[in-house]
């Protein structure tokens, strides 16, 4: 079938209409149930931005606890209620609860929904050359379960009792019995269908994206002339895809221990709080738990960075007017991403008495990561080496995700070593590494990508300025709050505590805490600086007047300004080259719809 | 247009393609389930027990629905419309008399004094319930996509003459069919 039929599949009239004109939509069916992939994109990205709002907002909460845990707050009881304690502090049980949906927001909700859900919809039909999806109605569903997913975990933030306080991870027993803390209750309920939606969401995307990328593909399109972005959302969505139903059954077989007697993960355990005693559960396993968890969570950590890693090599390549380089070196190295990230999960459970033996073999395979990364980096910083850069806000946080990668990726070899993770384990330097390389960076990445489409999603510009002072101080904010938790993490400073001010080892580091509160503060508040430029550049931004502003090669430039549903008025552009033909023969760029020339040097 | 269309053709429908794709999906949450069986099979406590044989029954009725939906498809190709419609309503019957067995069977497994659920079920048991449950509702998705294709074919204004939508519904239908015999000898002899 082709690009036409299914885009209009579900719409006899306009058969026969030219693209140009466009059938008559209402504001329900442009800007609420729409199917048109551009408007979802937005859709996801507006929803993701809601959530990391909230999400940051928790961690500067919590962040309050840990850099003042003395401090008498009484202004805040007026905010949160009964979050906070009469004196004015964070109480214990809400600083769980902070930090699990802090936890589960930002990993689900914004950098895999917000993020690959955001620009796998722009991208990929813009990319690859098609009117829109495999399935604009499977596309659309996709966002309503993300919709409705968030407003299941929004509702858990005001239930009496509180929302789920386990950690993001959701182990047994604390996830499996209602009476076991007052987060484990209604809260957890919730959290659990919340995510039973995300991943249902997170699999018709997926789908979607993967059929999208085989079968419909542009005339000219092959597989090796696919932008990078196109090739790194294609293996985020096939890890997606395998991975996600592993928790699930994971979920399933907790909702049975929770609700219906079954003993998968209890065992032999007895609780002192609300005289509930012994529980008659036997021959559970709660390691089992961690495996299926961990099957899916350690791909989800890929699931996050490749689209952001997609993106950087496109942006910099760009910005530096540059072809990429080493184009298949950084397929095969997402590819090699792709099958390690399966290979890896028991690195997150070194210390859960695996056999030491069993051990080695993850080790090996998780240093193995280490070559893929380092491939890219350097392929990163060849393709700007001797550029002709053009430092823009997009370009900014590009490099930014190509520093921080460096530096938390480094600490991951590390955290990879078996020895080495019996002291580092759980500790603050874990929370450092996985911040610094997974979450600082997979927002850079999203940042990157937000100001370098911002032009075709709104035909509009961002404010650059505003753009220069986000990055500038998100940047040094990152490594201000992050760099010193290594240090105390190295210290054996445990991570998920409450107060630490008990603990003769650890008080040391009370100022550094409150150092790291501080500019936690100012970095937030700059994130609220990018909202307003966002907003206020959607209606009242400079007003793109070129088809191509940043000069790029790929089909999404050769669209209108302000594309329809359907993208492009006329026929779909033909490909003739790759994507990377920059200061090629002298000419500055080269799109892909040229086609080639007989004086041409040698070609993609 | 017709340079890119023609050259599409060629390729898997992308309808069919997710479908496929989606298959990937669902035998990863049973790999992960069965997978999960296995790892606390080698646990203490794992109960012993026989499978009742009403398990052949069924499992002999959802090889049957597989002949017949893919007699239902050449039928439907070949446009005899009436052998269409008996085929595809025998294989809807089957898929809920299969689902229906699997119910007995479940029965007589509490009846024979091992519980699939509760705080006196045994893990071993209550896997059998789980995954032959969710392998149930999976066939039961296909009897209303079954169904549904059927109602579209006839009611509404216009009639739908392409066999896609059912080729998939087949192909998922096969699924669940190939599905259930790989539980059935991971449960019978692992």
């Amino acid at each position: 079938m082709s690009n036409e039929a299914v885009l209009h599949s579900h719409d006899v009239h306009s058969h026969d209409d030219h693209h140009g004109h466009h059938h008559h939509e209402s504001f329900i069916s442009k800007y609420v149930f729409s199917q048109d992939h551009k408007m979802i994109a937005k859709q996801f990205l507006i929803t993701g931005m809601v959530w990391a709002i909230l999400g940051g907002l928790m961690s500067v909460l919590f962040r309050f606890q840990l850099g003042y845990p003395d401090a008498e707050f009484t202004w805040m009881k007026d905010l949160l209620g009964k979050w906070v304690n009469d004196k004015g502090q964070i109480t214990a049980e809400s600083y769980y609860s902070l930090v699990t949906i802090h936890g589960t927001v930002l990993v689900f909700f914004v950098l895999t929904a917000g993020l690959s859900g955001t620009f796998a919809n722009l991208l990929i039909p813009l990319q690859v050359g098609a009117r829109d999806m495999a399935s604009p109605f499977l596309n659309m569903l996709s966002y309503w379960f993300f919709l409705a997913a968030s407003l299941v975990m929004l509702s858990s933030l005001f239930v009496e009792t509180g929302p789920f306080s386990g950690g993001w991870t959701a182990y047994p027993p604390l996830s499996a019995l209602a009476s076991a803390q007052p987060g484990s209750g209604t809260g957890m309920d919730l959290w659990l269908i919340a995510m039973a939606l995300f991943v249902v969401s997170s699999l018709l995307g997926g789908l979607n994206y993967i059929a999208t990328i085989l079968n419909m593909r542009t005339k000219g399109m092959s597989m090796t002339r696919m932008p990078l972005t196109i090739w790194a959302l294609f293996f985020t969505a096939i890890l997606g895809v395998l991975s996600f139903p592993v928790l699930l059954s994971g979920f399933i077989l907790l909702i049975f221990d929770r609700n219906y007697g079954t003993s998968f993960y209890l065992s032999d355990i007895f609780i002192t709080a609300n005289n509930v005693g012994a529980l008659p559960n036997e021959g559970g396993n709660a390691i089992l738990y961690q495996h299926l968890f961990w099957f899916l969570g350690h791909p989800e950590v890929y699931i996050i960075i490749l689209p952001a890693m997609g993106m950087v090599s496109e942006v910099l390549s760009v910005n530096s007017r540059k072809p990429i380089f080493g184009y298949m070196a950084m397929v095969g190295s997402l590819f090699a991403i792709t099958i390690l990230a399966f290979l890896v999960w028991a690195h997150h459970m070194f210390v859960t008495g695996l056999n030491p033996f069993l051990g080695a073999f993850f080790v090996l395979l998780t240093l193995l990561i280490a070559v893929p990364s380092a491939i890219k980096v350097f392929n990163w910083l060849t393709t700007i080496w001797r550029g002709s850069i053009r430092f823009t806000p997009a370009m900014l946080f590009a490099i930014g995700f190509v520093s921080l990668f460096i530096s938390g990726g480094l600490t991951g070899i590390w955290l990879g070593n078996s020895a080495l993770d019996i002291h580092l384990h759980d500790t603050y330097f874990v929370v450092a590494h996985f911040h610094i390389v997974m979450g600082v960076a997979g927002i850079f990445g999203m940042f990157c990508g937000i100001y370098h489409w911002y032009p075709k999603m709104y035909g509009r510009y961002l404010n650059n300025t505003l753009g220069y002072i986000h990055f500038w101080v998100t940047l040094a904010g990152a490594y201000l709050i992050f760099w010193p938790m290594h240090y105390s993490g190295l210290a054996g400073m445990p991570r998920r505590y409450y107060d630490y001010a008990q603990w003769e080892s650890f008080k040391q580091f009370g100022d550094l805490n409150k150092f790291i509160t501080i500019v936690a503060m100012i970095v937030f508040a700059v994130q609220l600086l990018f909202l307003f430029n966002f907003f206020y550049s959607i209606w009242k931004g400079r007003k793109v007047r070129s088809q191509n502003p940043w000069g790029a090669t790929t089909l999404e430039w050769t669209t209108p300004i302000n594309p329809g549903h359907g993208n492009w008025p006329g026929e779909i552009p033909e490909v003739h080259r790759w994507a990377y033909d920059y200061g090629k023969d002298g000419q500055e760029f080269i799109p892909q719809t040229t086609p080639v020339g007989s004086n041409e040097t040698n070609h993609h | 247009m017709t340079t890119v269309s023609s050259h599409e053709r060629k390729r898997l429908h992308p309808h069919k393609f997710t479908m496929w794709v989606a298959l990937a999906s669902i035998v990863m949450m049973f790999a992960g389930l069965t997978s999960a069986y296995i790892v606390k099979k080698a646990n203490a406590k794992w109960l012993e027990f026989e499978l009742p044989d009403v398990f052949w029954y069924s499992t002999i009725v959802i090889l049957l629905s597989s002949l017949t939906v893919h007699l239902s498809v050449r039928s439907f190709k070949a446009r005899e419309m009436a052998r269409y419609r008996v085929l595809i309503g025998i294989t809807a019957a089957l898929g809920v008399m299969f689902v229906v067995l699997q119910w007995i069977g479940f029965q007589q497994i509490e009846a024979g004094g091992v519980p699939l659920f509760g705080f006196d079920s045994n893990p071993s048991a209550s896997f059998i319930g789980i995954i032959g449950g969710l392998h149930g509702l999976h066939v039961l998705g296909g009897v209303v996509a079954l169904v549904y294709i059927f109602l579209r074919a006839y009611i509404g204004a216009k009639k739908v003459y392409s066999s896609t939508g059912l080729e998939i519904a087949a192909t998922y239908w096969h699924f669940v069919d190939g599905l259930w015999v790989y539980l059935f000898i991971f449960f019978k002899w692992l």
